[in-house]
C-alpha cells in the first residue's frame, strides 16, 4: 500500500483550515492550536471533521479523536484536573497528540489546547497510512 | 407570522436530496421594510428556507430520532435579487451524514439560473451536548414542520409515510 507523505497531508490540512476557520496560510503552522490560535469554535471541529473525511476518504468517529469518557470518569478527576491514572489513560487515547504541556497542569478545560494542527496531521497520518 | 419559510416541497429523495419552493408575495410584511418602496426578499430568510428544507431532509434520514440544529452557515452567496412574484426553489443534497451530524450542500435557484449556494452543517444536539439537558419531545420537529413533508406528493400519492 502505498503512503501519503506527510507535506501532502499538512498541505490538505491547511486548505481545510484556511476555508473553514477563515485564517491566512501562513498562521497555519505545527504548533498553531486550533481554539486559541485560529479561533475554532466547537461547532467548527464538526465542520473540520467532515471536511477531513471527505478530503482523506477516511471514517473519523469522534470519541476516537476526542474521548469524553476520560475526562468524565470520576475516577480519573481531582476537582477539575487529571489525576496520573487519568493522564496516562488520556495519553493511550490520544497518542497523536503532544500532552507534554498538558501534563503539567492537567486541567481539563485546557484541553482544548493539545490540538494543534500538527496534532491532527499525525491524527489523519495514522488513519490514512495505518488504518 | 408563522416561521415556515417554504411552501411546499417538490422532489424528496430519502436521505439524499429534496427541492422545496417558496412563493415570494407582498402579503409578507417584512417586505415592506426590507426595503420601504423596494421590497426584495432578504437573503438572510433564503438560508433559513434552506435550512428548514435541509434540516427536513437530514430529520427525516433518521426518521425524526434527533433534534437536528443548524450549527453552522458553512457558505450563503447570492448573485440575483429576489422580488414579489418570485418562485424561489431550495434544492438541498446530503454530503454527510454521521451519528451525531450532518453536512449539506444546497443551491437556491430562480427558474432555470441557479442564483446562490448555502451550504450548512447540522448537529444531533443530544449526541453532541453531553451533559445538557434537553427537553424529551422533539422541539425542532414540530407538528407545523410534519404538515410541510406531508405537502409532497407524487403522482398524486404521499411519498413519505409519517
Amino acid at each position: 500500500m502505498s503512503t501519503m507523505p506527510r507535506s501532502e497531508i499538512m498541505a490538505k490540512v491547511r486548505d481545510i483550515l484556511v476555508d473553514v476557520l477563515s485564517v491566512d496560510e501562513d498562521e497555519v503552522t505545527d504548533d498553531a492550536i486550533l481554539t486559541t490560535d485560529l479561533g475554532a469554535e466547537s461547532i467548527d471541529f464538526l465542520d473540520i471533521l467532515f471536511r477531513l473525511e471527505k478530503e482523506f476518504g477516511i471514517k473519523i468517529p469522534q470519541e476516537q479523536l476526542f474521548n469524553r469518557d476520560i475526562v468524565s470518569n470520576a475516577e480519573y478527576l481531582n476537582d477539575r484536573k487529571l489525576n496520573a491514572a487519568g493522564v496516562a489513560a488520556l495519553k493511550k487515547a490520544m497518542p497523536y497528540a503532544n500532552l507534554t504541556d498538558f501534563e503539567k497542569n492537567p486541567d481539563i478545560d485546557k484541553l482544548a489546547d493539545v490540538f494543534t494542527v500538527a496534532a491532527i496531521v499525525n491524527f489523519v497520518e495514522g488513519k490514512v497510512n495505518n488504518g | 407570522m408563522r416561521w415556515i419559510w417554504f411552501d411546499r416541497f417538490e422532489e424528496f429523495e430519502s436521505g439524499k436530496r429534496a427541492v422545496a419552493v417558496k412563493n415570494v408575495t407582498l402579503a409578507e410584511d417584512h417586505l415592506h421594510d426590507h426595503f420601504p418602496g423596494y421590497p426584495l426578499m432578504p437573503a438572510s430568510l433564503m438560508i433559513e428556507g434552506m435550512a428548514q428544507t435541509a434540516g427536513i431532509l437530514v430529520g427525516e434520514a433518521k426518521q425524526f430520532s434527533e433534534k437536528v440544529i443548524l450549527a453552522k452557515v458553512r457558505k450563503a452567496s447570492f448573485d440575483e435579487i429576489v422580488r414579489p412574484g418570485d418562485q424561489v426553489r431550495y434544492e438541498a443534497e446530503i454530503e454527510q451524514l454521521t451519528e451525531s451530524a450532518a453536512a449539506t450542500t444546497g443551491r437556491v435557484w430562480l427558474g432555470d439560473r441557479q442564483i446562490g449556494a448555502v451550504d450548512i452543517v447540522f448537529s444531533h444536539i443530544d449526541q453532541n451536548m453531553s451533559g445538557l439537558d434537553f427537553p424529551e419531545e422533539n422541539f425542532v420537529f414540530t407538528e407545523e414542520f410534519m404538515a410541510l413533508l406531508r405537502t409532497y406528493r407524487h403522482n398524486g400519492e404521499a411519498r413519505v409515510t409519517l
